[in-house]
């Protein structure tokens, strides 16, 4: 007999310690939940981190107003799947109040205005920990991250200022107004996701499988026609065979012409991918060091 | 498929960044759009090649200075294995985020320049590695190609690194000639080095044993925390959730509980996906036990005959992160040590341990950031401990400072 984990069940098991450990650590913890892969998987783990008792934390979900419908469809399932409580902070409500302005122009997207209602809704419900979805392979700027994040009372996160994470000793301790963000599957690569989710057969939102829709190409980027899209001169939308490889806003995420209709389809078509995921999210595009920036606002 | 973790350390351009860089290129991780940002990147700064290192070089800070300031993860695969490196700076003010890297590796990769051989930091970075317990080190001779691939010049590296190693706690060492620039012995076994006979660079990390670098002897489950579901279905249920430190636990198993020292059985270990009938590390599960006992985060689940040292008295070998103020004799501090959370009292510090040399330094007890020394440490409440040596989990711990809650300094039971 060898004890060997095979390297997607030690990566499990990882981000189950971490998701208790969170849970032990922190008294109001909450899951950022965006309705993409990254944030199904977390809310999966947290399922079995916990069995048979509930997930001990809310979901919540920062709504832009300029979601796939899909999207929410899919959050609504699975909130109800998992037996969990789901919190919805609206930006389109903010909008209404006044209290934020729609970016305008072509490049326009609600991606920044994501924050203030983020940051208000965990002060509002006292949450001292949201868990999220990011991995150190996505971009630059995530490769440095912690587990334990520490981010100081204002939201922000301070690359130079992180603590050292040694072994599995992870320090969540904190002062007054501070909190953190815990990032369970920071160990994660693109194609362990989709091979994890393919060998649990977690049911996935409709959008990351090939669908027909009818999309504008701009720079380089295949984006879905919505009313949310202002359109320039000259752009007119065509049909296509497409599907998501991330999800986020109608308006900035990059559409990928794709056949797959299974996840196996999908782990082949990554496997043979030139392209990163993310370089079909417009918000990346905007500066080598978009990323950076909007962390240090207190971005996921 | 298993996976394997390591760090790489070296001098500032020594070209480390340059040989991860290469490792991403050559395994294929890397895609077609962070090539092209490369590209357009060496070109904006005039360079005449492709710059492999810019794939790592992450923070703007960083871009800005030239040089990398924390300890940056990246990800590849081979059919065999996947990797995660923890590519680690190579600063002397950054003995810390060696430190944080090698916790958790399997293999260390220390490179060295062909023309200078071993520098003080090479030292530093083995006996770093002998420390922290590293159980594979491999010396890449990195820029053979400025070398005129000399053998002589190879040997005579590796001469001086093994008598030096002699001295350390090094159980399996590796020299391997490489080219990160060139890709010499990195992927592909290298026309150049014809006296070379050894695997190259990636057959090495796909190959080397790993399998026992878990303790599968002595039996630790760290209690993280308590399920209990309050449901009609599970009315009863009290499971006990962990990741297992050591050893394998099966159920029927007499335990003994830590610190009550009662003994019991394992009724049953719960996953998500079923029981399982054997638990070993690092598996994340829950254990019932038989009986109804008082037992919580904290406290540790063990075999009656193979227990931890229970003691408030702890020797550390101990590396001190913070810049603000060095480590006080007498000082207080919050300890965590697994899932246990304890004050602790620094009692003596013993000497001052000179990472170039290893010379235990009896006069300068001074213990600033990135000092390493030989610590006393008493704790409020007992802990379970095992030595480093024994188990990297069961016998690691870190300091907190209860005004700023930084993480302030790492610990090695001795």
């Amino acid at each position: 007999m060898t004890y060997n984990l095979d390297y997607l069940k030690e990566l499990e098991s990882e981000s189950i310690f971490v998701l208790r450990e969170l849970a032990a650590q922190f008294e109001r913890p909450c899951l950022l939940f965006s309705g993409g892969k990254d944030s199904i998987l977390v809310a999966w783990l947290a399922q079995k981190a916990f069995f048979p008792a509930r997930i001990p934390f809310p979901l919540v979900h920062i709504d832009t107003g300029h979601n796939f419908p899909e999207t929410i469809q899919y959050r609504d399932w699975l909130v109800e799947k998992l037996g969990a409580r789901l919190l919805v902070g609206s930006v389109q409500q903010w909008i209404d109040e006044g209290r934020l302005q729609d970016e305008t122009g072509y490049q326009a997207s609600r991606n920044l205005l994501q924050t203030p209602v983020l940051l208000d809704i965990l002060e509002r419900n006292g949450f001292d920990c949201a868990i999220g979805g990011a991995r150190r392979d996505e971009e630059k700027a995530r490769a440095k991250e912690r587990f334990f994040s520490h981010r100081d009372e204002f939201g922000q996160w301070d690359p130079k200022n992180q603590r050292p994470e040694l072994w599995n000793l992870f320090n969540g301790r904190k002062g007054p107004g501070e909190h953190f963000r815990v990032f369970p599957i920071s160990n994660w690569t693109e194609l362990d996701v989709w091979q994890y989710l393919a060998a649990e057969q977690v049911p996935l939102p409709s959008l990351y499988f090939t669908h027909r829709r009818a999309v504008i190409e701009r720079d380089g980027m295949l984006l879905a026609d919505s009313p949310f899209l202002p359109k320039k001169a000259g752009e007119s939308p065509r049909e296509m065979q497409v599907r998501c490889r991330t999800i986020g806003d109608l308006t900035c995420t990059g559409l990928w012409p794709s056949n797959a209709g299974t996840v196996d389809d999908i782990i082949a078509e990554i496997a043979t991918s030139r392209l990163t995921e993310r370089g079909g999210r417009a918000d990346d595009k905007r500066s080598d060091t978009a990323m950076e920036d909007r962390k240090r606002e207190g971005y996921f | 498929m298993e996976l394997l973790r390591f760090t790489t350390a070296g001098s500032v351009d020594d070209g480390k960044s340059t040989l991860i860089g290469r490792l991403l290129y050559d395994s294929k991780s890397i895609f077609q759009d962070q090539y092209e940002a490369l590209e357009l990147s060496s070109l904006r700064r005039g360079e005449s090649g492709v710059n492999l290192a810019l794939l790592t070089d992450g923070l703007r800070a960083e871009r800005e200075q030239g040089i990398t300031i924390d300890v940056a993860y990246r990800y590849f695969s081979t059919p065999r294995r996947k990797f995660i490196v923890a590519d680690t700076p190579g600063h002397i003010q950054y003995v810390r985020n060696m430190v944080t890297g090698a916790s958790t590796a399997n293999v260390a990769l220390i490179l060295v320049d062909a023309r200078q051989g071993i520098v003080e930091q090479t030292r530093r970075h083995a006996i770093i590695a002998s420390l922290l317990r590293i159980p594979h080190l491999v010396l890449c001779v990195n820029k053979m190609d400025l070398a005129g691939y000399s053998e002589a010049v190879f040997q005579d590296i590796r001469q001086e690194f093994e008598s030096f190693a002699a001295k350390l706690d090094i159980h399996d060492l590796y020299f391997i000639p490489v080219s990160a620039l060139h890709g010499d012995n990195i992927v592909d076994r290298s026309e150049n080095t014809p006296w070379y006979q050894g695997p190259t660079l990636l057959y090495y990390l796909e190959n080397v044993h790993i399998a026992s670098d878990h303790n599968l002897i002595d039996a630790r489950f760290p209690v993280q925390t308590v399920l209990r579901p309050n449901t009609d279905q599970y009315h009863d249920y009290r499971g006990y959730a962990g990741r297992v430190a050591g050893g394998v636990f099966k159920p029927g198993d007499e335990v003994m509980l830590l610190p009550s020292g009662f003994t019991t059985r394992i009724e049953r270990i719960d996953t998500f996906d079923g029981p399982v009938q054997e638990a070993f590390p690092p598996m994340s599960v829950t254990i019932l036990l038989e009986g109804d006992h008082d037992l919580g985060r904290g406290d540790m689940i063990v075999r009656p005959n193979n227990q931890p040292s229970v003691t408030q008295d702890l020797e550390v070998t101990l590396c001190w992160f913070d810049a603000r103020k060095p480590l006080q004799t007498g000082g207080k501090y919050i300890l965590r040590h697994t899932t246990r959370e304890v004050k602790t009292m620094v009692k003596e510090i013993r000497y001052k341990l000179d990472v170039n040399t290893l010379h235990r330094n009896l006069e300068d007890r001074n213990i600033a950031m990135n000092d390493i020394g030989r610590v006393s440490l008493r704790t409020t409440q007992p802990l379970f401990v095992d030595e480093y040596r024994q188990n990297r989990i069961t016998g690691s711990l870190i300091l907190i400072d209860e005004q700023t809650n930084n993480t302030v300094a790492a610990g090695m039971i001795l």
